[in-house]
């Protein structure tokens, strides 16, 4: 039973969203043209804590719950990777309207052709698996 | 009753903002993290990718804890669509709404997602299932390439003031502002 924390964490995560209207279609096509604030709020409050949380749990040297340091792996530096791969995926989140967290509340949601966004997903990560040493990174 | 009532409604971004940042906290207290596209690496290794490509040769069961934050998303979702929304209609900018019905979307903002993409005869057509196909597999193929999501990268990332995660997120910001404005309006 030692997973029960994960599925409370993921029940609290789906809540969020769905609440949040952030698995919504229409939020994502409504960010993309600046036409409202709510996801920018969203992102930008989670960042306001998110980086003090993150500075804090560093510079006092925080332990996770099993008395572990919480030790964050810089990513390595480069820019085609993270500018082409997040092109890519930026295409694909504005045409779907969902990103991999929204994908799975979505399916509780009852909309089932979202697993067919999901599997297409799957297939889109082994290709990368395939090629990936052809990219450039 | 009135605590149902106040979380029935739409929540708004101040809320659900502070609440990311507590479950990217949770799973940094439990030795974990947040990032969401892993899960669909760990579900290539199950189906024995491994044999086929190295990326996918890692032992998957030291990632199933996420998997199980999947499957609790997944009954999140549904507890808060079928108990917690009574009204699922989505309050867009008037702008938003004029723009898509041009494109020819009938009710926008009518329910979560649009019928034009994701009701179930759609899919059944070539087009509409090229749709979910393609943008499913850009998500997939790009989030990888990337090294992460919105969640890895957007969140997880930024919180880390890592300068990958901030070029990830202006080419995922490059890529939706050509999908939303330059493609979208051509292919509906």
């Amino acid at each position: 039973m030692k997973y029960i924390r994960f599925l409370v964490i993921g029940l609290l995560f789906g809540i969020v969203m769905f609440k949040s209207q952030a698995v919504s279609w229409y939020r994502i096509f409504e960010m993309f043209r600046f036409e409202s604030f709510h996801m920018y709020g969203i992102i930008g409050t989670a960042l306001f804590f998110g980086v003090i949380i993150v500075q804090t749990i560093k510079r006092r040297q925080l332990k996770s719950r099993k008395g572990n340091p919480i030790l964050f792996a810089p990513k390595n530096k480069s820019v085609p990777r993270y500018l082409i791969g997040g092109i890519i995926f930026g295409l694909g989140w504005a045409l779907a309207g969902a990103c991999p967290g929204p994908m799975y509340v979505l399916i509780g949601n009852g909309t089932f052709s979202i697993l067919i966004v999901l599997l297409a997903a799957v297939l889109g990560t082994f290709t990368y698996g395939l090629v990936r040493r052809k990219l450039p990174h | 009753m009135k605590i149902l009532d106040f979380i029935s409604q739409p929540w708004p971004w101040y809320v659900s903002g502070v609440m990311i940042a507590f479950i990217m906290f949770l799973l940094l207290f439990e030795g974990k993290n947040f990032g969401m596209s892993a899960n669909l690496r760990t579900m290539c290794s199950m189906g024995g990718a491994g044999k086929i490509a190295d990326f996918f040769q890692f032992d998957w069961k030291s990632q199933r804890w996420n998997l199980i934050v999947v499957i609790g998303a997944i009954i999140g979702g549904f507890i808060a669509s079928n108990f917690l929304t009574p009204d699922q209609s989505i309050e867009l900018n008037s702008k938003t709404t004029a723009a898509l019905k041009e494109m020819g979307f009938a009710n926008p903002g009518k329910s979560y997602v649009p019928e034009e993409i994701f009701a179930m005869e759609r899919f059944l057509t070539l087009k509409g299932f090229l749709i979910l196909l393609v943008g499913g597999f850009l998500v997939g193929f790009g989030a990888r390439y990337a090294g992460g999501c919105t969640s890895g990268h957007a969140i997880s990332g930024l919180s880390d003031l890592q300068i990958p995660s901030l070029i990830a997120v202006v080419g995922f910001f490059i890529g939706g502002l050509i999908m939303t404005h330059f493609l979208l309006p051509i292919i509906f």
